[in-house]
C-alpha cells in the first residue's frame, strides 16, 4: 500500500495503483476521455492532468503511478489552466453541433465542457471535418465529432477481440476507423456506443429518435441470451426505444450483446395484442372469456395424462410455477422445458448450472468447451473467457465445428471423444474449467456426454471442496430457472418428443416455439401463451396474449443459477396481460383457482418450491463435495461430430426474428450477398 | 578553439577512407578488448567523469543514463538492449549523417562498448528513411566488422557476445522520439510512450533498453582511450568536450565542424562557416540548435557561448547543435511559419495539445506571415503555445510551441508592424463626398 496525499487528504492506494485512483479513493473527481478502467491505459486525450509536486510538469494522472509519500493537488491554477488548455483543444475541431446531436445531454465532453472548459471560443479558423465511416448494420458514425481518444480501438481489440479499428494518418488528420470499410464482426459492437466519450459512434437503429432525458428508464434482465444480462431498458410512453447495459461486476461488467441491444425493435412487431380463437380452421380475435370458455371446454373430461405443457426460452419463473400449478390442479405430470430436446439432469443442481460462476473464470487457469462456442452463444461470457486469456496462462481448447472464438483456442476434434486430449492440460492446471453446451446436449447421446464431461471434470481435479469447474452454459434464459422449479415430466409423464405426434390432446404453450412445431398431433388442441405470433401462435387452437420480458415484473435465473429480477417498464400491448395473471385468471374459470392473487403471492409460492428463489443476485461459493455425476453412461458417446447449437447470433428467438435490425445483422454477417469479381 | 590533436571526427570530411581498414588507420578498434576487459562499472565510471551529456539534444549526463540499466539481468531472463537513435531528422541538423557515412566503425565500436557497459546483448541502429545511402555504408560497415570478428561472437576477441542490427525508418520525425522509435522498431506506429515507464525499465520488447544518439556513443571509445579526464578538460564546466556544429542558413560557407563545447557564437560562424553573409551587422537572429529551440536576435548572438548551460540562460537551447544563421533578409515570421507547418505536418496525433494546437498554430502563423491578424491575437498565439507546452506526452510539443515563443518573445514589434501594413493597405477609402 502507498500513502499519499491529495488535496490535502490522505488516502491509502494499492502499490501500482494510478495517480488518477488515488483521487477518486479521496473522493476528487477527475476529468477524463481516454481512461476507461476496463482498457488499458493511452494517457493521450490530456484531461486527466494533475500536479504532482517535485515533477517539473503537470503529469497525466491516469498513467502515472502511485509512489509512497507523494502529494497530488488537483485544485490549482496550472491545473485549472491545464484542463481549460485540453478543453478548448478538443473543442476547437470539435462540430459543437450538440443540438442536433444523439450524444446530447449523455456526452462526456459536453458535461466536462461545462465544468471545466471556457466560457467562449478563441478559435477563428476552419475546423476539419471528417469523412463518415460504416461499421455495420448497429454503429452509425459522425466522425466528424470524434476526439481520437482511441478508447473504440482499445475496445475492438482487448475486449472484443477483433483487432479491426485503428487510426490511419497522423496529427490533425488522424482518423478512426477500420481502414477497408466494412461491417465490424464482433457480437460486442454496440458497446462501442456506450464506451465513445463524445457522439462519434452512436446507436445506429436509435438515431434522432429521443433525447435522454425523455426516457423513462427500467432496471431489467436480458433473456436473449441465458447469461442473464443485466440491462436498463429506456421507454418513452408505451415504446422501448433502447436498451443499455447496467453494470454488474459479476455478470456482465458493462457490457451487452448486440442481439440484447438491439433486439427491442422486435417487441413492436407481430405482437399478439388480443386473444384468438380457430374457428372452421382459421383463427379470429375473440375476447378473453371467449378463449377462456373454448380452452375449458376443450378441458371438460379430458383426463390429467392426456394436457401437455412446454415453457419456452423467455419464459419468467413466476409464469412457470402458475403453468405448473395449473396442471397439477388439472392431474397432469406432462410438463417440459427443453424444447431442443438437451439431456440435462435436474437430479442435482450443480448439473445444470455454470458452477464456476461467470467471475470465476478470472481465478480459471485452464479451459475445455465441449460443444460449446460461447461467442454466439453468450458473447459477453466470451469476452470474460478473453479477459482471462489476456492475462497470460490460461491454454483454451475445445471441441466441436473449427470456430474462430476471438482469441487462441486449441480445437482437438469434432467428437466427443477428442475430450481425453483435453485432460492432460486440465490435470496439468490448478483450477481447471470443463463448460459443456447445448450443442453437445441435445442429440441422442446428451446424458452420455454430460456424464462423460463430468467423469472428465472428476478426474483432472476440477471438481474439489474449493473448486467447481464443471459448467453447463445454456442458450435459453428460462431453463435453469424452469429446472430449478422442476418443470420436468413428474412421475410416469411425457416428454416433450413423447407429447407430439398426438401423445396429448391439449398442448399448452407457454411461449415456446423453438421445437419442431410441424410435430404436433394434428388432432392435438394447442393453447399458445405468448407475446409474438411466431411458429407457435401460427399452430395454436386458442391465442393467449402474454407479456414480453420488458412488460413485465420477472424472475429469471441464469446459467450460474443467479436469480435475478427484472421490472416493468412498459405496459403490454392490447388486451395482453402478465403471464401468470392469465394462468391465474384461467384458473378461475375452471372453478380450481391457484392460491396467490398477487405477484408478491407468487414469489413467495416460488419460494416455497425452491429455496434458491429467497435470494436475488446472492451465488453461494461453490466446491463440489459430492463427485457422483449425473445419470447417463459415459461410454454410450457416439462418433458423430458435434454441431453448433447457435447458427445465426442474431435470431433465436420470437422477439429477434421479429426485430428489423437483427434481420439487418443477420443479412450482413450471417447470409452476406454474393459480390461479383471486379 | 579545438586543437587538431584533440578532434575526434577525424573523417567527418570525408577525404579519408571508410571502411575498415581506413578506421584503424585513424585509431578506431586499437585495444577494444582491453577497454572492455576494464568491466562495466569501471566504464561507466569512466563515462561519469568524462561529463559527457547526450549529443541528441536534451543534454542528459550519459553515464548516468547508463547506470540506470539493470546491473543484473531481471530474473525473468529479459534481455536488455541498445538502441542509437540515427533518426536525425531536425531542421538543420546533419552531423550524424556524416558520422554514419564518413565514420561508421566510431559507431560501430561505440556499439560493443557502450552495449557491453550496460549488458546489452544485442544493439540496433534506427536510420533515418531518406539516409539511404548513410545506411548502405553503415551496413558494409557492419558486415565488414562481423566478417573481422569485431560484432558478433566474442566480439573483438573480448570475450562478449553482441549482435549489430541496422534498421532503417520510414522517414517521419517522430520516430527520432526514443519511445516513438522504440514502438517503430517493434513493426507499431511511431507514437511515442507514456512515461513512466522509462526505456531504461520496459523499452523495446518490453526489455530493459537505452536509446543513444549516434554521436554520443560515436565518442565514447575516444574517450575511454584518452581518458575521461581529456574529455572534461575541453569546453566549460558541466558542457564538457567536444560538439560537431551544423552551421546553414546566410552563411558564406554552410559547414559541419567539430569544436569545443562554450566557443562563441560569433566564432563559430565566423572562424568555420565564412562569416553571415554580408557580413555580422547583416545578423538578423540565429536558431542556435536545430529547428525546435526558440531563435536569439543578433544582440545576443554578439556574446552567447555554444553550450548548453549558456543558450538556456537566454531562453533557447544548444539542442542538436544545428546553427540556423537568418541575416537581416530574412521574412522571420515566413521563417517561423515554415517551421510550424512542419510541426504540424509530423504531429503524430496521439495526444490532443499537439494534435490540434500544430494545426492552430500554424494557421494562425500563416494569417501572420501576411498580417491578416489582430494584435490582441499574437497574445493569444502565446497562450495557445503555452497551452500546448508541457502537456504533451513527448517533446513535439514543446518543440513546436518554443520557435513561436522566441518569435514573439523578440520580434513582436515585426509582428505588429506586418499587421499595422496589411490594415493599412486595405483600410476602406473615404467614402467619396458629393458636392454640397
Amino acid at each position: 500500500m502507498a500513502k499519499l496525499t491529495v488535496d490535502g487528504t490522505e488516502v491509502e492506494v494499492p502499490n501500482g495503483a494510478s495517480v488518477l485512483q488515488a483521487c477518486e479513493a479521496a473522493g476528487v473527481e477527475i476529468p477524463r476521455f481516454c481512461y476507461h478502467e476496463r482498457l488499458s491505459v493511452a494517457g493521450n486525450c490530456r484531461m486527466c492532468l494533475v500536479e504532482v509536486e517535485k515533477a517539473p510538469k503537470p503529469v497525466a494522472s491516469c498513467a502515472y503511478p502511485v509512489a509512497d509519500g507523494m502529494v497530488v493537488k488537483t485544485d490549482t491554477a496550472v491545473v485549472r489552466q491545464a484542463r481549460r488548455g485540453v478543453m478548448e483543444f478538443l473543442l476547437i475541431n470539435h462540430p459543437l453541433d450538440c443540438p442536433i446531436c444523439d450524444q446530447g445531454g449523455e456526452c462526456d465532453l459536453q458535461d466536462q465542457a461545462y465544468s471545466y472548459g471556457m466560457d467562449h471560443s478563441r478559435f477563428a479558423e476552419n475546423k476539419r471535418a471528417v469523412k463518415d465511416k460504416y461499421l455495420g448494420p448497429l454503429v452509425k458514425t459522425f466522425m466528424t465529432r470524434c476526439i481520437h481518444c482511441t478508447r473504440c480501438i482499445r475496445f475492438s481489440s482487448e475486449v472484443a477481440g477483433v483487432a479491426e479499428m485503428g487510426a490511419t494518418s497522423r496529427g490533425e488528420n488522424m482518423e478512426v476507423g477500420t481502414y477497408i470499410e466494412k461491417a465490424l464482426t464482433t457480437e460486442l459492437s454496440g458497446n462501442l456506443i456506450d464506451i465513445c466519450p463524445v457522439g462519434a459512434l452512436l446507436n445506429k437503429p436509435y438515431s434522432f429518435t429521443a433525447r435522454p432525458w425523455e426516457l423513462r428508464k427500467t432496471d431489467s434482465v436480458d433473456v436473449h441470451d441465458a447469461l442473464g444480462s443485466n440491462i436498463r431498458v429506456d421507454a418513452r410512453g408505451s415504446e422501448v426505444l433502447r436498451i443499455l447495459p447496467r453494470t454488474n461486476e459479476d455478470v456482465n461488467e458493462e457490457w451487452l450483446g448486440d442481439k440484447s441491444r438491439f433486439s427491442h425493435d422486435g417487441l413492436k412487431r407481430r405482437r399478439l395484442d388480443k386473444p384468438w380463437v380457430r374457428q372452421d380452421g382459421k383463427l379470429r380475435p375473440a375476447s378473453w372469456p371467449e378463449a377462456f370458455g373454448a380452452i375449458a371446454a376443450k378441458l371438460k373430461d379430458l383426463p390429467g395424462e392426456r394436457i401437455g405443457a412446454v415453457a419456452g426460452d423467455l419464459c419468467d419463473a413466476e409464469s412457470m410455477v402458475a403453468l405448473k400449478d395449473l396442471m397439477a390442479s388439472l392431474g397432469s405430470q406432462d410438463l417440459d422445458c427443453r424444447q431442443d430436446g438437451a439431456a440435462l439432469d435436474g437430479g442435482r443442481r450443480d448439473f445444470y448450472t455454470f458452477n464456476t460462476t461467470v467471475a470465476g473464470i478470472e481465478d480459471a487457469d485452464a479451459i475445455l468447451l465441449v460443444g460449446s462456442n460461447p461467442r454466439r452463444e453468450a458473447p459477453v461470457l466470451n469476452a470474460r473467457i478473453r479477459k482471462r486469456l489476456n492475462h497470460g496462462g490460461y491454454p483454451v481448447a475445445y471441441v466441436g465445428q473449427p470456430a474462430d472464438l476471438t482469441y487462441a483456442a486449441r480445437h482437438l476434434g469434432d467428437g466427443v471423444a477428442a475430450i481425453e486430449d483435453a485432460a492432460e492440460m486440465l490435470r496439468g492446471a490448478k483450477r481447471p474449467m470443463v463448460i459443456v453446451g447445448q450443442g453437445a446436449l441435445r442429440r441422442p447421446d446428451g446424458a452420455a456426454i454430460l456424464a462423460a464431461a463430468w467423469a472428465l471434470a472428476a478426474s483432472v481435479g476440477a471438481l474439489t471442496p474449493e473448486w467447481h469447474g464443471f459448467n453447463v452454459l445454456h442458450t435459453a434464459a428460462a431453463r435453469v430457472g424452469a429446472l430449478d422449479l422442476g418443470f420436468l415430466p413428474g412421475l410416469g409423464g411425457k416428454a416433450l418428443p413423447a407429447m407430439l405426434g398426438g401423445g396429448v390432446d391439449l398442448l399448452w404453450l407457454l411461449g415456446a416455439d423453438e421445437f419442431d412445431i410441424a410435430a404436433i398431433g394434428a388432432n392435438t388442441f394447442v393453447v399458445y401463451q405468448g407475446h409474438h405470433g411466431d411458429r407457435g401462435a401460427a399452430r395454436a387452437d386458442v391465442i393467449l396474449p402474454g407479456a414480453a420480458y420488458t412488460e413485465k415484473g420477472g424472475t429469471y435465473v441464469n446459467t450460474e443459477g443467479r436469480v435475478q429480477r427484472g421490472y416493468v417498464a412498459v405496459q403490454p400491448p392490447g388486451e395482453a396481460r402478465e403471464d401468470w395473471a392469465i394462468l391465474r385468471a384461467f384458473s378461475a374459470v375452471l372453478g380450481k383457482p391457484l392460491p396467490y392473487d398477487s405477484i408478491q403471492e407468487v414469489r413467495d409460492r416460488l419460494a416455497a418450491v425452491n429455496p434458491v428463489f429467497k435470494t436475488l443476485q446472492e451465488l453461494p461459493h461453490r466446491g463440489c463435495t459430492d463427485q457422483a455425476g449425473p445419470s447417463g453412461d459415459p461410454a454410450g458417446v457416439d462418433r458423430e461430430p458435434l454441431l453448433p447449437a447457435v447458427v445465426n447470433y442474431y435470431q433465436t428467438n420470437a422477439i429477434n426474428r421479429a426485430s428489423a435490425t437483427m434481420a439487418e445483422c443477420t443479412r450482413t454477417y450471417v447470409t452476406p450477398m454474393l459480390q461479383a469479381a471486379e | 578553439m579545438l586543437a587538431d590533436q584533440d578532434r575526434i571526427f577525424t573523417n567527418l570530411y570525408g577525404q579519408h577512407d571508410w571502411t575498415l581498414e581506413g578506421a584503424r588507420a585513424r585509431g578506431d578498434w586499437d585495444g577494444t578488448a582491453a577497454i572492455i576487459a576494464r568491466g562495466r562499472d569501471a566504464i561507466i565510471e569512466e563515462m561519469k567523469a568524462s561529463g559527457l551529456r547526450g549529443r541528441g539534444g536534451a543534454g542528459f549526463p550519459t553515464g548516468m543514463k547508463w547506470s540506470f540499466m539493470p546491473k543484473q539481468a531481471p530474473p525473468d531472463g529479459r534481455p536488455s538492449y541498445l538502441v542509437i537513435n540515427a533518426d536525425e531528422s531536425e531542421p538543420g541538423t546533419c552531423k550524424d549523417r556524416d558520422i554514419l557515412r564518413h565514420d561508421p566503425h566510431k559507431l560501430i565500436e561505440g556499439c560493443l562498448i557502450a552495449s557491453f557497459a550496460m549488458g546489452a546483448s544485442a544493439c540496433y541502429i534506427y536510420v533515418r528513411g531518406e539516409y539511404y545511402n548513410e545506411a548502405r555504408n553503415l551496413q558494409a560497415a557492419v558486415d565488414q566488422a562481423y566478417e573481422a570478428n569485431l560484432v558478433g561472437k566474442n566480439a573483438a576477441g573480448s570475450g562478449y557476445d553482441f549482435e549489430l542490427y541496422v534498421h532503417r525508418g520510414a522517414g517521419a520525425y517522430i520516430c527520432g522520439e526514443e519511445t516513438a522509435l522504440l514502438e517503430s522498431l517493434e513493426g507499431k506506429k511511431g507514437m511515442p510512450r507514456l512515461k513512466p515507464p522509462f526505456p531504461a525499465a520496459v523499452g523495446l520488447y518490453g526489455c530493459p533498453t537505452t536509446v543513444n544518439n549516434v554521436e554520443t556513443i560515436a565518442v565514447v571509445p575516444a574517450i575511454l582511450r584518452r581518458g575521461g579526464a581529456w574529455f572534461s578538460a575541453l569546453g566549460r564546466p558541466k558542457n564538457a568536450g567536444t560538439k560537431i556544429f551544423c552551421i546553414s542558413g546566410h552563411v558564406n560557407k554552410p559547414c559541419n565542424v567539430e569544436e569545443e563545447l562554450g566557443i562563441p557564437l560569433r566564432e563559430l560562424i565566423d572562424r568555420y562557416a565564412g562569416g553571415v553573409r554580408g557580413g555580422w551587422d547583416n545578423l538578423l537572429a540565429v536558431i542556435p540548435g536545430g529547428s525546435s529551440v526558440p531563435l536569439i536576435p543578433k544582440d545576443i548572438c554578439d556574446t552567447v557561448l555554444m553550450d548548453f548551460d549558456s543558450l538556456r540562460d537566454v531562453k533557447s537551447g544548444l539542442g542538436t547543435a544545428g546553427v540556423i544563421v537568418m541575416d537581416k533578409s530574412t521574412d522571420v515570421i515566413r521563417a517561423i511559419d515554415r517551421l510550424a507547418q512542419f510541426y504540424k505536418h509530423e504531429s503524430c496525433g496521439q495526444c490532443t495539445p499537439c494534435r490540434e494546437g500544430t494545426g492552430w498554430m500554424m494557421r494562425v502563423m500563416h494569417r501572420m506571415v501576411q498580417g491578416r491578424a489582430e494584435i490582441e491575437e499574437i497574445d493569444t498565439l502565446e497562450k495557445v503555445t503555452k497551452q500546448v507546452e508541457g502537456h504533451t506526452i513527448c517533446a513535439l510539443g514543446d518543440a513546436a510551441a518554443w520557435p513561436i515563443q522566441g518569435l514573439i518573445r523578440h520580434f513582436r514589434p515585426v509582428m505588429e508592424e506586418r499587421i499595422a501594413q496589411y490594415k493599412a493597405a486595405r483600410a476602406p477609402r473615404p467614402m467619396p463626398m458629393a458636392a454640397e
